[in-house]
Formats: C-alpha cells, sequence, structure tokens
C-alpha cells in the first residue's frame, strides 16, 4: 500500500502558549505531510511539542500560524462546530486511558459517535456499532460494562468507537501508555491491520519499540521535527506475537 | 443528534445516579405538592366562604342607621337611630323592586323553661325575614301577620336553644311556653338545623318572634328600627333596588342633596365580595410561600446540574473530542434537567392532589383543586428547570474539549 496521495499536508505551524511574561513555543515551525495509507508513529519527549501537535491535527487545537490542509481542504479558521463535524467524520480517536465512558455498555460506548452524525439512521446504530466491536475481536463482548472489561478490552472498545463512522484518519494518543507488552502487540496487530485495509493511522508513543510497528517515525524536540525517516526493520505485530507465544511455552515447558 | 437520543442519553445518565436524580427531583416534587395543595387549600376556603355568604340570601340587602358625629367624634357605625318602623313600610309600599323586606330588631335575653335556663339571641322580625334567608322550619308553623298584628306571644326556636332548654335536640317543643325576660311565649315552630357559619357562629342559637312582640313587649323604644332586611326582586336588581331604597329613604329623612347619607345600605354581594377579596388574598399568600419553595427546588437543580458537569468534565471532553458540538452538550444537560423538573412537576402534582385531599379527608377542611393551579405550578416547575439548567449546560457546552480531556 504505497500510495502517495497527499492526505494531511501541514506546513509552518508555530504555536506560542503565553504564560505571565514568557512565550513558550509549543510548536516551532512544523511541517509534515501525512499520504493516504500511512502509519506514522510521533515520538519526542515530554515537553517536545509531540501533543500539541496531536490536537491541531485532532482538530482540537488551532497553531497560532501555518497551514493544515485535510484531503485539500483548509480545516484552519473553522468555527468550533464545524471542527466538531471533521472530528466526527474523518477522524477516529484513540486516547492513552481509553476514554470510554463508565457505566455505559460496549455497544453505547461504540454508538457514542453515531449519535452526532446526522448522516446515519438511528436504525443503523446497533449494525454499526456491532460490525466495528468484531473488527478488533469484541463481538462476544458487546454488552459488558466498562469495569466487566480489561485495560486491552477497553482499548479494543475504543478502537471500534474511533472506527465507526469510517474515519479517514485514526488519531492514537499513546494507545498502549496503560498496557503491558503483550496487550500492546495486540493493539498493534489491530492497528496493522486497519492500516493495511487503507485506514491511516498517526500514533503518539514514547515507546520505541512500538514506533517499529510503524511505517514512519517522526521525532519532535523542542517544537521541532528533528527526525522523520521510514522504518527499517519493522514489526509486524502477528509475528510478535507468535514469538511471545513460543517464549511462554518454552517458560512452561522448562 | 436527535431528539429521542438526547433523552435517551438524558434518561440513562438521571439513571445512573437514581438517588442523587431523585433528591433533586424531591424539591421540586415538593415545591409543586404544596403549591397545589395550598391554592386547593385556599380555594376551597374561598368558595366555602362564598357559599355560607350567599347562604344568607344572595339578593339580600341590608339597611343600617348611620354614623353619628357628636361634636367631631364618631359613634362608629350604626351608632344612631335614624331608621323607624314607618321607614319599612315605606319601602314595601313604594319600592318596586324590593321583593322582601323585614324591620329586623335584635337583643339578647335569657330565656327558661322550667328549671333551665339560657342566653340566646332574639330576633324581631316579620315573616318575609324567613323568605329572604331562605330558613325553613322543621316542625310546627311560622308566625302571621296577624301575630304581628296583635302583638302575639308566639316565638320560632332554633336546635340550639331547644337542646339547651328541653336537654334534646330532638324533642318537640311546640306548644311549649318558656319566658323571655319575664314574658311568656309560646313556641310554635322549630327551625331547620342550620350549623355554624363560616366565621363559626353557632346559627342555630336563635330565636324569632313577631317584630312586634319584640319591639313592643322587649325594647325600649318603639319608634327606631335596629336594621331592615330586604331582598331584591332578582340578583340583578338589587343595585337597583338599593338606588329605590336609598332615593327613598333621603327622600323620608329629609335629607339636603349635599349631606350624606344618615343610613347605610349594603348587599349580600358587597359582603361576599370582601370576604372573597381576603380569602383570595390568603390564597395568594399561602401560594407564594409555597413557590418559595419551588424556587428552592430549582435552586437545588442547579446546584446538582453545576455538581455533574464538573464530575463529567471528561465525559464532555470525549464527547466532544468525538464529535459532540456546544449545542448537543447544551441540549443533553438542558434535557437532564427539563427531565427533572418535568417529572418532579409530575409527581408533584400526585403528591399535592393527595395531600389536599387528606387535608379534606382528616381536616375536615374544604378543598378545591383547580386546572389552573395543576397547570400553572407545572408549567412554573417546567420553567424553573429550564432557567436553573441553562447556566450549568451553557458551562458545560463552552468547555474547552483539550482541557476537558485532560480533567482528572
Amino acid at each position: 500500500m504505497k500510495a502517495s496521495e497527499n492526505l494531511i499536508s501541514v506546513q509552518n505551524l508555530i504555536k506560542t502558549y503565553i504564560t505571565g511574561t514568557t512565550e513558550v513555543h509549543a510548536l516551532n515551525d512544523v511541517s509534515l505531510t501525512i499520504d493516504k495509507g500511512e502509519f506514522l508513529a510521533i515520538m519526542g519527549a515530554s515537553g517536545s511539542g509531540k501533543s500539541t501537535f496531536m490536537n491541531i491535527l485532532g482538530c482540537l487545537d488551532n497553531p497560532t500560524t501555518g497551514t493544515y490542509l485535510m484531503e485539500g481542504i483548509d480545516v484552519l479558521g473553522r468555527n468550533r462546530d464545524e471542527l466538531a463535524e471533521l472530528r466526527n467524520q474523518k477522524l477516529g480517536f484513540v486516547f492513552q486511558s481509553f476514554n470510554i465512558l463508565p457505566r455505559t455498555s460496549a455497544l453505547e460506548n461504540v454508538e457514542l459517535p453515531l449519535l452526532y452524525n446526522s448522516k446515519i439512521a438511528v436504525k443503523d446504530y446497533g449494525d454499526r456499532a456491532m460490525n466495528a466491536l468484531k473488527s478488533v475481536g469484541l463481538g462476544d463482548r458487546v454488552n459488558a460494562m466498562p469495569n466487566e472489561l480489561s485495560g486491552g478490552q477497553q482499548q479494543r472498545v475504543a478502537i471500534a468507537r474511533a472506527l465507526v463512522n469510517d474515519p479517514v484518519i485514526i488519531m492514537a494518543d499513546e494507545p498502549t501508555g496503560n498496557l503491558d507488552s503483550r496487550t500492546s502487540y495486540e493493539i498493534m496487530q489491530i492497528f496493522q491491520a486497519l492500516n493495511d485495509k487503507g485506514i491511516t493511522v498517526v500514533m503518539v508513543t514514547h515507546e520505541p519499540d512500538i514506533a517499529q510497528f510503524a511505517k514512519t517515525n517522526v521525532v519532535f524536540k523542542d517544537g521541532k521535527i528533528i527526525f522523520n525517516d521510514t522504518v527499517k526493520d519493522r514489526k509486524i505485530a502477528t509475528e510478535e506475537l507468535k514469538k511471545i507465544a513460543l517464549l511462554t511455552d518454552e517458560k512452561s515447558t522448562t | 443528534m436527535r431528539i429521542l437520543n438526547l433523552f435517551k442519553v438524558a434518561f440513562r445518565s438521571l439513571l445512573r445516579n437514581k438517588l442523587r436524580s431523585f433528591l433533586t427531583m424531591l424539591g421540586i416534587i415538593i415545591g409543586v405538592a404544596s403549591v397545589i395543595a395550598m391554592l386547593a387549600i385556599g380555594e376551597g376556603s374561598n368558595q366555602n366562604i362564598k357559599a355560607s355568604v350567599a347562604s344568607l340570601g344572595t339578593n339580600s340587602i341590608m339597611v343600617y342607621p348611620g354614623n353619628n358625629a357628636m361634636g367631631g367624634v364618631s359613634q362608629g357605625a350604626a351608632s344612631n337611630k335614624t331608621i323607624r318602623v314607618e321607614d319599612v313600610e315605606a319601602i314595601r309600599d313604594n319600592c318596586d323592586l324590593v321583593n322582601f323586606i323585614s324591620p329586623v330588631d335584635q337583643k339578647r335575653a335569657q330565656v327558661i323553661y322550667g328549671s333551665q335556663n339560657w342566653n340566646t339571641s332574639i330576633l324581631g322580625v316579620t315573616n318575609d325575614y324567613l323568605a329572604i334567608r331562605s330558613l325553613t322550619l322543621a316542625k310546627g308553623s311560622t308566625f302571621t301577620t296577624a301575630d304581628d298584628r296583635a302583638v302575639a306571644k308566639v316565638c320560632l326556636v332554633g336546635v340550639t336553644v331547644v337542646l339547651n332548654l328541653f336537654g334534646d335536640e330532638n324533642f318537640n317543643p311546640i306548644g311549649e311556653i318558656i319566658r323571655i325576660n319575664s314574658i311568656p311565649v309560646k313556641i310554635i315552630g322549630v327551625l331547620s338545623k342550620m350549623g355554624q357559619n363560616t366565621f363559626g357562629q353557632d346559627q342555630d342559637d336563635i330565636i324569632l318572634a313577631p317584630f312586634s312582640t319584640v319591639q313592643k313587649r322587649m325594647m325600649s323604644s318603639s319608634m327606631y328600627v335596629n336594621s331592615i332586611l330586604a331582598s331584591g326582586k332578582s340578583e340583578g336588581q338589587v343595585v337597583d333596588a338599593v338606588d329605590e331604597i336609598t332615593n327613598l329613604l333621603r327622600d323620608k329623612h329629609k335629607i339636603a342633596p349635599s349631606d350624606d347619607n344618615d343610613f347605610t345600605v349594603r348587599t349580600q354581594s358587597e359582603i361576599s365580595n370582601i370576604f372573597g377579596t381576603i380569602s383570595k388574598v390568603m390564597t395568594i399568600l399561602l401560594a407564594s410561600i409555597a413557590s418559595i419553595s419551588l424556587l428552592v427546588g430549582g435552586i437545588g437543580i442547579m446546584n446538582i446540574m453545576l455538581v455533574s458537569v464538573t464530575e463529567r468534565t471528561r465525559e464532555i471532553g470525549i464527547r466532544m473530542a468525538i464529535g459532540a458540538k456546544g449545542k448537543d452538550i447544551l441540549t443533553q444537560f438542558m434535557i437532564e434537567s427539563i427531565v427533572i423538573s418535568f417529572m418532579g412537576g409530575l409527581i408533584g402534582i400526585a403528591l399535592g392532589i393527595l395531600v389536599a385531599e387528606l387535608v379534606a379527608t382528616f381536616g375536615g377542611w374544604p378543598v378545591v383543586i383547580t386546572v389552573f393551579s395543576v397547570v400553572v405550578s407545572f408549567l412554573f416547575s417546567t420553567i424553573i428547570g429550564l432557567f436553573f439548567g441553562w447556566y450549568p449546560a451553557q458551562k458545560a457546552a463552552s468547555l474547552n474539549p483539550i482541557d476537558a480531556l485532560r480533567y482528572e
């Protein structure tokens, strides 16, 4: 899947926060293009500007100056409601802390973005949410409450929720930050499968081994991109999981 | 976001905090219930007063002597004796719009039968008095014009008098002789029981005797009359009848056009209106106190909704991140507060009616639940939900999704 179609193009993004009298440049002249079908991992220490960048990319925040084109459409200068609509129909969010609603079943959590999408008929809610849950392997836990699900399962509910509106891009902010390595690989397996189906994935992570599952790595430092290159020796989650399975088998036999 | 979904979301989040939702609702429930109960009790007493005033006769007209002022010192109402017996006759003969008319002389006297004695009101009236007051006889017959002319020593008694003189309400005292101020008088009839009036006065503690008998045998003066009770031919003609009486009396009393009347004419409807106004003021007072509790309930809603917005900041952030617009969040929280006040209003109406019925059953107080009070208190509670729900909902809607998501 090597489409060179420009999905996202940001140019000369600058984001300045003013705290008291000092100016903080969270982003200092960042330019990046993301192709359709890309799997991008953004890395960097905390305070490097990667979260600010994600927020702008996720249409949650506006830069101080710069341009942002998504599918050739200018995203900046839109009001809150228009941004909300973009997030609803073009983007899917996955967070570090899952952020699924407590005391609400998996299915209802996945249905949530549909409630805000006027293009989808109410009668289709159930089917769409069901399909999204099946695609992350939770077809049998549809009515489970979040407290009945493991961390990995909760994150999969969150991914299903991100998928339910057929987004063009999935924004994942440290999706494996709260998970053990095996579960992390399972999540990466889902991401790679989705990516293979043509969904663009942008993921922030501070774990280098997780970044190895992406196609491209970008490193932020002090509000600037200091590294942007294709991943060599890209890891495939399915195989990594097999290795783990072998290791545990060996342990249990010895 | 479709409205049905919004209701679903609102109900779900209210059910998630059942106790809290109920306690918030309780404020509105108590508010609405007390407004309805208070209005029902107020309206009940209002109608009760009106009915009992009306029982004095809807067409009746009362003529009292005017006030007397001696050297600038007013002696108060009816302090002067200005109405004469002949005035009564003049009205009877000349006023076409007056149907019945009776002079009324009233005094308290000691009444004796055998070893029993009782202090009661003696009313000297003519036969017309019974017609005007709609009084009926339980036993015996009434006195006649002939009795009046003959200054006959006969009387009609109320049941309270019968009870106290003869020891039993149901005793038949017809033909018995009682002594009023040492004058032997024969009982010829017993009045039907009327009970208490609105002011707690026992209407059965009364003796009626022919006017001439009371005036000539028991009163010190034979020229003047305490008051006159008359009735108009119909309710609509009462006002004209009052004019007729007023003009006639002014003429007879030779009052110059520039001078005030030396008598007062009142109608039943005026008195009824006065009491109606008093009771309306009481109702408004009760209802306004009750509506304060409704207001407090509304503030309770605002308080809980504010807590709820803070508590659910993260949820709001999530909803916004996945595409909820400000107005979606606003509507969600507004619907929650409207649902609370709406359901509170419904339960409050039921409770209010129940309380009113309990007051009626166990308190013996008349209650009238009007559709108006139900509609008004229900609308008021819903409006309170809207009003006090607005600020927290607005606060939720204006949250920044990034900050809301980060909120712990």
